[in-house]
This record gives C-alpha cells, structure tokens and sequence, in this order.
C-alpha cells in the first residue's frame, strides 16, 4: 500500500523533466514557500508540471519518505530531487538553476536520454 | 496533527542544532513571533564540499519529530563560515548578526 505510493511518486518524477510538489496550485498556492519556489519558475519563464499535495494526504505523506525530505516544496528535475524552497532560492540567485532548467527541457524535447 | 503537542521555541530549535552540529553557530529567529515561523542560519566547517541538500537533511536530521510535528515553518540558510563571510559583506547580514 505504503509502497504503491512511492512507486507511484517515482514514476511522477521520472516522467515530467520539472515536477513541483507543492501546497495548492501556481494559481492559488496555499503557503509562502511554495509560492516563492513558482515565483522562481515563473520568473525563469518555463513549462513545469506542479502536484497539489493538499489533494493528496498519501502523497504528501509519501513525497517525504520518497526524498527523505521533510518539508514542502520539493523540486525535481530530471527525477532528482533538487530541494525545497530555500535551496531553489539560492540556486536561483547563484545563477546555478537556469542552466539545470534549461538542459532538463532541451533534452526531454528531443527525446534524448 | 497530535494534540497537546507543545510549541517549539527558537531556542530549542537552536539547542536541538548544537547537538548535532557542536562545532556550528546558529542563529534562529522567530518570523512572526508567534512560535511557528522559524528562520535559522547555520554556520558550520562541516558544511564544506557538501551540496545545499545533505547540508539541509544535517539540520532536518537534528530537528527529526519536531519537524514532523511542531514546527510548522522553518526557513534554512546553510553556510560555511567562508560563505558566511561573503554574504555578511553582500547583504549586510553580519549587522544584526552575534556569530
């Protein structure tokens, strides 16, 4: 049951190159550090997929056994989990996020591996 | 969320860190002083060649229950003190600062 979640989680991430798991939506996030993590997305101006995990109370609970993670947001690019909202914040300020962004969606369009 | 679950104190978020980190200097301040928005700034050597996130899990690991259950918000600055350094000149940090 547990288990079914994690491999659920695991397929998510693999299968979107920017996977954002996060309270409420781009629209309507529900609490300051997933608005903050979008606000950096957004800002760099590219396409990523986000997970309400106040719509799911099994993910939620499994996001953080999956990564070992125990807070919300989690980014993951490429299936690896990058971090939350502080570390995204300062990635993003030490210019070191754009360039994982932008060879995450280059490769994922030309279906490289 | 359990009930009677006491509300955790700067301090102790502070106490908690030392524990697992003896050589760091911390400095935790509460957001909105109402004991659930928590800012710390971790200063350790130990930090050094490691990525932001296993420095991040040092500090979740230190804080383990508590984090599941009585801190609701806790915004984390992970630094060795030659960053630390760095950002005291670029953002003024080292002000306010008694590390």
């Amino acid at each position: 049951m547990a288990d079914d979640i994690l491999a659920q989680i695991d397929e998510q991430v693999k299968k979107h190159p920017i996977l954002i798991y996060m309270k409420g939506t781009p629209a309507f996030p529900m609490c300051g550090f997933s608005a903050a993590t979008i606000q950096v997305f957004d800002s760099l101006g590219v396409p990523y997929e986000t997970v309400d995990v106040l719509e799911n109370p099994a993910i939620r609970e499994g996001i953080k056994r999956y990564s070992n993670w125990p807070t919300i947001p989690q980014v993951y690019i490429k299936g690896e989990f990058i971090g939350g909202c502080d570390i995204i914040r300062e990635m993003h300020a030490k210019g070191e996020l754009e360039p994982l962004v932008r060879e995450a969606l280059t490769r994922s369009c030309t279906g490289e591996q | 969320m359990a009930t009677g679950v006491q509300p955790i104190t700067a301090e102790e978020i502070r106490d908690r860190i030392l524990q697992a980190i003896p050589d760091a200097q911390v400095q935790v301040r509460d957001f909105t002083g109402g004991g659930d928005h928590y800012e710390a700034v971790v200063v350790s050597a130990t930090f050094a060649g490691k990525t932001p996130v296993t420095r991040h899990r040092m500090v979740y690991g230190a804080l383990q229950d508590a984090m599941a259950q009585r801190i609701h918000a806790l915004a984390l600055k992970t630094l060795t003190p030659e960053e630390f350094e760095v950002e005291a000149q670029t953002a003024g940090l080292g002000k306010t600062q008694t590390l």
